[in-house]
Formats: structure tokens, sequence, C-alpha cells
């Protein structure tokens, strides 16, 4: 394992700790704190400092160090929480966050952000414990120091601590023994197994130690005294009262706290991270989205293989009764491996808790900027979603809840006013739906005004008429630029970004509706697949071959009439389809299919939409709806024209998945191309030249 | 080759030997070095892609990998191109790409020493000399050593995405 990989643990962690805290800050009542949601913030900070500390990110490490003082009095309950207070570690918490990015991307963390911030920081200290700190840039809080303790820390500076290493096997043992040399001077070692002392001089913190030794071996593990006699009580107090100096020399000397993290990575491989998660959390793995993939692929072959298998005994005469037995197992091996593959594709899935979460602050967040006061509400947090797809939910998802806090929910004046409460709502919910995911954002406001939206079109030069469906007006709002907001506020009516969030729903292969209601309030809803990897597909057939249609795109099907058929200059076909023409793709002619149905009052026309336009397809045949996986041709081949990917069918051979615009586009280029050259069938591959 | 001479060959100088895998196109013998070979498995289920060239015959289902099948006998321009149980096709690892190819037969697994691969003289227009890492003579045999890396990777065909590499 190298250092990187370390590094990598370090950030997944502290962004999840951060996470943690986030949570837990939103969470906490300010009136009546929960201790142990205290000690949880507490602990989350306290964790990332440590782990700071032993990577050398000394900015990162301050700033946690001055917030986990702060939060240390809060939990002691010498802090009075309000909720300003939980807004600056809130900032507080954002800026380390920022300070973790600048490190993960290797730059230096913003120091403008980070002097601003202690500066705040201290200052709370100040005013609402009545002490202050030392340096600003220094550091550290005096923590409300108990006589007994009094020792540890004034002689924190170059002091002997007694390290007892309880239970240790002698191979961890001299690991940690050589730790503790690059932290300090050992002056001597003793002991057994059970118990195994080394004392210590030098310039470091009990604290420090810990957060070393945590590395290789658990907390319960380590008992650390001050040599003098005096007991430095347990950890925890240790803890709380970090010395003058803020933890170990690094803001002094950099550079050997650089060089150190490399040795102590090398020598603590896997159990670090291990041994830290034992506690918190062993009950999941990391595991590559790649290792994942391969376990999909591998059961999808097996189902294949089972179904063939299938086939073959449900061919066999069955009269013996060793096939009946046979029989049995097939039907075992069927339901087990479908099981299975249930089994595995729900390891890509991850609940939507993981989206929703992030809200509370949005709307916290956004509430305050515009004044208004808003309850947030999630339903079916637990409803799972493709990794990928959630990653991707994300943005536009935000900016409707934006939109919804902005136009939607009125000013509680306003609603006071209407007979509504203060307060106003906004929920947020996920549920399955068929095969699919349903994501609404709803709010008890004002709703769309359709009138309003009309008027609007209409002077952004858009196309409307007063006979539009609601649900068509709706729409409206995705247009590019358009935005009925009275004024342009800080957190939309710019009229940017409704188009893009339709633009990358629709990328994901999912949709937005919206209802609405004058007066009562908005819906509105996402319908995405439930994984990328799966596609809802509409399978045709073309002379013997077999292509999937994404069903998405597929909007209705009929048999064309010769009258309905038009030809235009060229080779061109429209076909008219309720007083609009079509141009028509006959996908025997674009994909060279042979012993295809040519006369195309024979076939069947498929009207699809791609990208906005609408095409009438010409196939043979339809076969039905299926579930497909997509794979990508990409991977060991090229990108073929008209074909958006492949997937395999329930008799193992391969399918491919057409592409309507790209499929449109081949069309031209060839019958370009065949005016061109003569007739002359044409390879759109560049021919190569002789070299 | 015996086995006393094998060995005696592989002590003398180890780490020049290499291992080739013999097949046949027509009368033709060719070899690919082992290394690049994953496996070797019938020709079946291959669906077609239209507009390829024509001796890409389409992509197959290799164990949930979509892997392109190129068969090398129209490549190379040979008279009987037929399709029957015996036909082989040998993946190949290139270019962090899975590939099958078409071939009349596979016969041998040869290991040759240096002095047994001759370079390639010019060749004629169907095989360029640059696909080729040389020949390999064998007591009366001889072996057309391919490049199969630079032969399947190469623009003429057309199995890699040409911008792709820009």
């Amino acid at each position: 394992m190298d250092i990187a990989d370390f590094f990598d643990t370090f950030f997944e962690e502290a962004e999840e700790l951060l996470a943690d805290m986030e949570q837990h800050l939103l969470e906490l009542n300010v009136d009546n704190p929960d201790i142990e949601q205290l000690n949880a913030i507490f602990r989350a900070a306290h964790s990332i400092k440590g782990g700071a500390g032993t990577f050398g990110f000394s900015v990162l490490q301050k700033t946690t160090h001055i917030l986990e003082n702060l939060l240390d009095h809060a939990r002691k309950g010498e802090l009075v929480l309000r909720a300003e207070l939980v807004d600056t570690f809130l900032e507080a918490k954002d800026i380390m966050h920022e300070q973790l990015d600048a490190y993960r991307n290797e730059e230096a963390p913003n120091q403008e952000a980070y002097e601003r911030i202690c500066q705040v920081l201290q200052q709370i200290a100040l005013e609402e414990i009545g002490q202050t700190l030392d340096a600003p840039v220094e550091a550290a809080a005096p923590a409300p120091v108990v006589q007994a303790e009094e020792p540890a820390k004034a002689s924190a500076g170059q002091n002997q601590l007694i390290v007892a290493l309880l239970n240790v096997v002698e191979k961890e043992r001299t690991l940690l023994v050589e730790e503790l040399e690059q932290l300090g001077d050992v002056q001597s070692q003793s002991g057994d197994e059970k118990c195994y002392e080394v004392i210590l001089s030098g310039d470091v913190s009990a604290d420090d130690i810990e957060a070393v030794m945590c590395f290789i071996i658990e907390p319960e593990q380590i008992e650390i005294r001050v040599a003098s006699g005096a007991p430095a009580t347990a950890q925890e107090e240790a803890k709380s009262t970090p010395p003058p100096a803020p933890v170990t020399p690094e803001p002094a000397t950099p550079e050997p706290e650089a060089a150190r993290p490399p040795a102590e990575a090398k020598k603590a491989p896997d159990s670090s991270t291990k041994s830290k998660k034992a506690a918190a959390e062993s009950s999941s793995i990391r595991v590559s989205v790649d290792k994942v993939d391969q376990i999909i692929n591998l059961v999808g072959e097996l189902i294949i293989t089972q179904s063939m298998l299938d086939q073959t005994v449900s061919d066999l005469d069955d009269q013996s009764v060793g096939n009946s037995s046979l029989q049995n197992g097939m039907s075992l091996l069927q339901r087990n491996a479908r099981d299975l593959q249930e089994a595995v594709m729900s390891i890509r899935m991850i609940p939507m808790e993981f989206v929703f979460s992030r809200f509370p602050r949005v709307v916290r967040d956004t509430a305050g900027k515009l004044g208004k006061e808003i309850e947030l509400v999630t339903e079916g947090k637990s409803t799972e979603l493709d990794k990928s797809l959630v990653e991707r939910i994300t943005d536009p998802l935000t900016h409707l809840v934006r939109n919804s806090l902005d136009h939607g929910i009125e000013m509680p004046d306003k609603r006071e006013a209407l007979g509504k409460p203060r307060m106003g709502k906004l929920v947020l919910s996920a549920r399955h739906q068929g095969g699919n995911i349903l994501i609404e954002v709803r709010d008890d406001g004002a709703g769309m005004d359709r009138e309003r939206l009309l008027t609007k079109a209409r002077e952004n030069g858009l196309s409307v008429s007063d006979t539009m469906s609601d649900e068509d007006v709706y729409q409206l709002i995705f247009a590019p630029g358009f935005s009925t907001a009275e004024a342009v506020t800080d957190v939309s009516g710019r009229g940017v970004g409704m188009d893009v969030v339709k633009r990358n729903i629709q990328g994901m292969g999912g949709r937005v509706e919206i209802q609405s209601k004058k007066g009562e309030g908005t819906n509105t809803r996402i319908v995405l697949p439930l994984t990328l990897a799966i596609l809802d597909g509409m399978s045709i057939k073309v002379g013997g071959e077999t292509f999937i249609l994404p069903l998405s795109t597929v909007l209705e099907s009929l048999q064309p009439t010769k009258d309905e058929m038009y030809a235009m200059a060229g080779d061109d076909v429209v076909l008219k389809v309720r007083d609009e023409y079509l141009p028509v793709i006959a996908v025997h002619e674009v994909l060279d299919v042979e012993n295809a149905i040519t006369d195309p009052t024979q076939s069947i026309a498929v009207i699809v939409q791609g990208e906005g336009r609408r095409y009438a397809m010409l196939v043979d045949e339809l076969v039905g709806q299926q579930q497909v996986v997509v794979k990508n041709l990409e991977d060991n081949y090229r990108k073929v024209p008209g074909i958006s990917a492949a997937t395999i069918l329930g008799d193992g051979s391969v399918a491919l998945i057409l592409d309507i615009t790209g499929l449109h586009r081949l069309s031209r280029v060839k019958k370009e191309a065949s005016k061109v050259i003569n007739n002359q069938p044409i390879s759109l591959y560049k021919e190569a030249e002789p070299s | 080759m015996s086995q006393a001479n094998n060995e005696a060959v592989l002590a003398a100088d180890e780490a020049e030997n290499r291992e080739f895998l013999v097949f046949s196109l027509g009368e033709e013998e060719y070899a690919i070095d082992i290394l690049k070979v994953q496996e070797i498995r019938g020709y079946e289920n291959v669906t077609r892609i239209a507009n390829a060239p024509d001796f890409i015959k389409g992509v197959t289902n290799l164990r949930g990998v979509i892997v392109p099948i190129v068969d090398l006998r129209i490549k190379f321009h040979l008279d009987n191109v037929e399709y029957g149980g015996q036909t082989v096709v040998i993946v190949v690892n290139v270019a962090d790409r899975v590939v099958g190819i078409v071939v009349d037969g596979v016969s041998d697994v040869m290991t040759l020493n240096p002095e047994q691969i001759k370079p390639a003289p010019e060749f004629g227009v169907t095989l360029s000399s640059d696909f080729l890492s040389g020949l390999g003579s064998l007591d009366d045999r001889m072996l057309v050593l391919v490049d199969i890396d630079k032969l399947l990777t190469s623009e003429e065909m057309a199995l890699v995405d040409s911008t792709s590499n820009r």
C-alpha cells in the first residue's frame, strides 16, 4: 500500500466525518442540546484533527483544533449554544471541507478563510466563555484547567511521559516503540506482553502519541501517564487539555512532520484503517466499483448459462424418473441464480439518504437568505438508486429545491395573510414505481400561474397558444432563459438552470413532470430509471437480426399505408402522421440488413423521438419489451455510427442498441455518399493510406 | 523438438526464448506471441455490425464482455473462407482490449530461440512487413511471426477509434 492510498483513506474518512458533523449540527436543538450529539460532533472534530496532524495538514489541523476546543466547552455545558453559533460552526465545517479539498488536490488551503474563521471562533471563545485564546495562529484554547491536570499542561514543552502498552504482542510493540522514537526520546523501556512501559521525553503531547498509536492498536490498549507521578488521569482529559504549543512541533518544524507520515504509513499498512474502523463501523467495507461490475457481469453470464441449460432440460423427454429430479434441480438453480443476481445488483444501489442528507443544510441556508420559514420533510430516504445516478441527481435536485424555496413558497407574512401557516413546507420524497424511481419536490407555496407563464413565454418569443395543456405550459419553465421571478435574487431567478436541470435528467434517461395548483403548491416529479446499467428496451426485428430501441424514445407504432408516404426530393421519404410529416428511416437500408421487408406498407413504422425530433423507423417486427443490461461497445471495439451500445440477450447472443439521431445522420450520410459515387456501397470508415 | 534439446536451449538462453502459438490460415502457418493469447474458442453467435469492413465479422459475447471478431482469412484475402464447427477464434489481449481473431486452425505451441527468428523480408501488399516481427524457421517449417499488437491497432484494421488516440 503506498502513501497515496493512505492519504485517500484519510480524505474519505475525513469527508464522512465532516458530513456526520454537519448532520449532527443541523439536528442539534440549540435550546436543549442532546449531550450525545455534542459528543458525536466533538469526536468527529477530534478524529479529523488527529488525522490531519499525522499527515501534516497543519492548517486543517489547527482549524479543527480551535473548533474542537469550542465544541468541548459546549459539550461540557460551559458554552451556551445559540443558532448563530451553530451557523458559525457550520461555516467552520465548510472551510475545513475546502481545506480538505485543497489538500486532496495538493494545493495550499485558502489562508484568508483560515485566518478569518480562526478569528471568528476565537471571538466566540472570548465572548461566550470569557477566555482569550493564546496567539491567534498558535491557536490553542486554554481548557478550564483543573488543578490535577496542571502538570501535564505545564510540562508539555519538555516532559516525560510513561506510555504503557497493554496486551500488545511483541511484533506490534516493536513497531510502536519505533513510532515513539520518532516522536521523542525513548528514555527506557521495560515490561512484558501484558504491560509494557516506555518512558518518553520530548516535546510531545499524550494526544499525539495516542493518535499515532491508534493506527496500530486500539485506544484501550494505551495508557499514558506523566512521569512526574501526577496521574494524567485518562486519555479523555489528556485530550481536552491540549498543551499551549499546539499539538506537536509541526508549526515550528514542518519538514520533519512532513517526512514522518510515509514512515508511519508503511509500517502500519491496512491495520490502521481496520483498527480505526473496527470500533466505529465494522459492518461495511469499501470495494472498488470495478470489482462490483465484474461480479455483475459474471452473474449475468451465469443467468444466461442457466437459461441455456433450462432450455436443454425442458427439451428432454421427461418420462423417466431421473429427469424429474433433474428438473427440480434446474428450478432450484433458476431461483438461486435470480436471487443471486438481485443481490449482486443491489450492491451498486445506495439509499437516497445520501442525496437527501445535504438538503437540510441547503434549505436552512437558502431560507435564511430569503427570510422565509421552511420546514423540510423527507420521505423514502431508504429508497435505493444506482450509485452513478445518485451522484448525478444531486445538482438538478438542489436546483429544484432552491427554485421551490425562492419562487414557490411565499414570505411568512404573505402566507399568514392567505390563511396558510407561516412556516412553508417542502417535501422531498423518493419511491419506487414500477422499474423506475420517482423523486418528488413538493411545496405548499403559491403554485404556478398559467397566465403569467404564457405572458412571459410570449415576451420571450416562444411560440405558445392559449389552448396548451397545463402540463405543457408548466414545461415552459424548462425553456432556456425562462424566468418568471419578479426580482432576480441571489438564489435563483436568472433563468439559467432549469433548462440544464431538464437536460441533466434526460441525460440520465429520465424525465421531469410538473403538477401545480395556483395558491396550493407545486409538485415537481423526476422519474428516473433505477440504474444506468439497465435499460428498458423494445426489441425489434429487421431481417433476421434483433435490435433494441430504448423504450423511452418510442412513442407509438403503426402500419403505414401507401397514401401516407410521400417521396421528397432525392431519395427522402416522409410519413404523414396526424398532420405531421416525419422523416422515414428504413433500418434495413441504413444498417444493410439482408432479407428484410423492403415494402414499407408491409413493415411497421415505429414513431421515435430523439433530441426533440421525431422520426418514423421502418422495422419488420416488434418483438416485445424487455430490460437489457447496457454494455459498452467502445471498450474493445470502437464507436459505431447509429449504435449507442450493445446488450446480451437471453440466448447469449449480442444485440445492438440503436441510437435514433445517429441512425438518422447515418442515413443522410449514406444517401449523400451513394449519390456521389454512383451507388457504390461505401465504407464509412476512413480508408487507410498504404503507409 | 526433443525434450532434452528443449531443455538445453532453455538453459542456454532462457530469457531470450519466446513461445508462440502457431495457427494456420489456408496453407500458411502463422504464429503470435503466446502471452497475448487469452483463450481459444469456437466461432459462434457473432452479431454483425453494419457498415464495418468485411473482415470485421461483428461482435460476440465473451462471458459478459462484448468482443469484436476479426476474420484474418478475409483480411489476408484467402480464397476459402468457411465457417463450421472447426473454425477457431483466438481471443487475444492487445492494447488493453480483447479481440477475437478467426483462423483456420490452431496447431502448436512452439518455443523459438533468437537464432531461429529471421528478419522478415519486405513483403507484398496484403500483409505489410510492419506487422511482422520476423520469420521463424523450425526444421523445414516456416512460421510467419505476426506482431499482433501492431496489426490489430493499425488504422487499416479499423478496430480502434482513430479519434480516441489523438
